[in-house]
């Protein structure tokens, strides 16, 4: 029973439906960003792009901005390398409590943000820690490392161990496997989940919320100044978070593609 | 080797394990522990005191939990139904255009959702985006549409669909091609199909996308603030309000306690219920 043409054209009309559903909302956005008036209203009359420039020339947005790149790419790299030795336990090795650790692993993934936010605010003030974008850091990595372990571990379930074996019957140690064996074949896992850790944290909100104290990222700024105060750099800002993970989705996405081009152009 | 296999295991497992020891359960314990202080104290060494759980009850803090409650599960059901056709295409019908949308939507993900969020403001509200160009083109407007109860459950439909499409595409992926011809051709209608065959076999993903959906919409605030103005409170909000506005830990700590055993139970619940080797790594 293979789907009707029609049943094929109609899923994808839906498709492509929900698509322009999920990016409506930026679309209004994009609009907002370039109309000139200080006081938003549709339809727009007068378009001006200099809310770009005062945007890129401000030190507060470089300054937020600045914060918002190190906690991305401090959480990028430790939850990629935690995930990493997470994903082998998760997938590959047989061990007795595996299961019960793959089940508290799902647990931070299924809990509402801004609760665990305000957890981690009293942990910390009760072991004497005071909040700045470094708690931040902790905090994205609850929600963020067990997402990274999942992503590696689908690529560790397709691992053939006979691999791993064959190395060490040859003679190689513990380090020279995992080093020669295990983290090639896993690169692919290993870089979607440094992709995914980078963004999620870049645009996390409520995490951010209550745990970076006196600092502050990008989109606690945007929250702050949409709930009290409008400024027209709101939807300028915002598009231009969106404009740099688009972009670095994109090379994350080619890059390894033009890898394997020229891999296979100096092979033959 | 399986001597290996073991220390190997409980070695990679253990740096992941410890952080969420310290910084997942730890802080979890000690809302619980707040929970139980009596008011105005700031002290953990006392008798358990449970006037807070009294007053979620006096207050009507109940109320909250009860419209985040219905507000999750009207949006986990609609959820359900809009992203099914689409599950179903990517499991099955489509090539090609799986991975358009796989990406369109996970690109989704990355834009904060107070973004996300803030674009629907200015789509919805009076003298945006629909509204506006409605005036200008036709001479009527209308109202906004913000600033309701609807208008919450919309934004939580909007901000979960992924974290409902994904699950129900992997559980319709694990239903087998023969099952359903074979139902066909003992002459099974559609809707036999779908009834004996495809929920039950696409059951774990159905479980794992409704259960995620419903827990992170009942535990949400930024919807219920952006798009809802102030037509309900929900339970988060009223958590943040006692921390923040109304420093009054033992009450915030309790409510967030109410919330986080009702998600925390039906979390353990469902995720005791899934098995994880098989969802994830697609074996059996």
């Amino acid at each position: 029973m293979k789907p009707s043409a029609f049943t094929r054209a109609a899923l994808l009309v839906y498709g492509i439906a929900i698509l322009a559903f999920l990016y409506l909302p930026l679309v209004s956005v994009g609009f907002a960003s370039v109309s000139k008036g200080r006081y938003l209203s549709f339809p727009i009359r007068r378009y001006a792009t200099g809310w770009y420039g005062e945007a890129m020339a401000s030190d507060t947005v470089r300054d937020l901005l600045f914060v918002s790149l190190k906690v991305a790419g401090i959480v990028t790299v430790l939850s990629v390398v935690i995930g990493f030795f997470g994903a082998l336990a998760f997938a590959r090795y047989n061990w007795r409590f595996r299961k019960t650790y793959q089940k508290l692993i799902l647990l931070p993934i299924f809990f509402p943000q801004t609760v665990l936010g305000l957890a981690l605010l009293m942990w910390f003030n009760a072991i004497g820690v005071i909040p700045s974008w470094k708690t931040a850091i902790i905090a994205h990595m609850v929600w963020i490392a067990p997402i990274a372990t999942l992503i590696i571990s689908i690529r560790a379930y397709s691992f053939d161990p006979a691999l791993e074996e064959a190395a060490r019957d040859m003679g190689a140690g513990t380090w020279t496997t995992l080093r020669e064996v295990t983290i090639p074949l896993l690169m692919p896992g290993i870089v979607s989940a440094g992709l995914f850790a980078f963004l999620l944290s870049w645009g996390n909100f409520p995490l951010s919320l209550f745990t970076t104290g006196a600092d502050s990222t990008l989109p606690e700024w945007l929250y702050a100044k949409m709930v009290s105060g409008y400024s027209p750099l709101v939807p300028t800002v915002g598009i231009l978070t969106v404009a740099a993970s688009a972009t670095l989705l994109a090379v994350g996405l080619t890059v390894p593609w033009v890898l394997k081009l020229v891999k296979r152009k100096t092979a033959a | 080797m399986q001597r290996r296999d073991r220390q190997l295991g409980l070695l990679y497992a253990a740096p992941l394990t410890l952080f969420l020891v310290l910084s997942f359960l730890a802080p979890i314990l000690l809302v619980a522990g707040f929970s139980t202080m009596p008011a105005k104290v700031f002290d953990l060494a006392h008798m358990p005191d449970f006037s807070a759980y009294g007053e979620f009850l006096r207050q009507g803090y109940w109320k909250s939990v009860a419209w985040s409650l219905g507000m999750a599960l009207v949006a986990t059901l609609i959820l359900f139904v809009i992203c099914w056709p689409l599950a179903y295409g990517m499991a099955k019908v489509f090539k090609r255009f799986t991975l358009v949308l796989t990406i369109g939507v996970v690109m989704t993900l990355f834009v904060s959702e107070n973004i996300r969020l803030f674009g629907w403001v200015l789509t919805l509200m009076k003298g945006g985006l629909i509204e506006g160009y409605m005036r200008h083109w036709f001479g009527t407007g209308f109202d906004g549409l913000l600033y309701n109860v609807p208008s919450i459950v919309f934004g939580l439909v909007y901000v979960y669909l992924p974290f409902m499409l994904f699950p129900l595409a992997q559980g319709i992926a694990m239903v087998p091609d023969d099952a359903r011809q074979a139902a066909y051709d003992l002459g099974a209608t559609r809707w036999q199909i779908l009834r004996e065959i495809e929920l039950p076999l696409a059951a774990p993903g159905i479980l794992v996308g409704s259960l995620l959906c419903f827990v992170l919409s009942a535990g949400a605030i930024a919807e219920s603030k952006l798009l809802g103005g102030q037509a309900v409170i929900v339970i988060a909000d009223e958590v943040e309000t006692a921390f923040t506005y109304g420093q009054n830990w033992p009450l915030g700590a309790a409510l967030a306690m109410v919330l986080i055993a009702i998600v925390g139970g039906l979390a353990i619940w469902g995720i005791g219920r899934a098995d994880l080797d098989r969802m994830i790594g697609r074996k059996g």
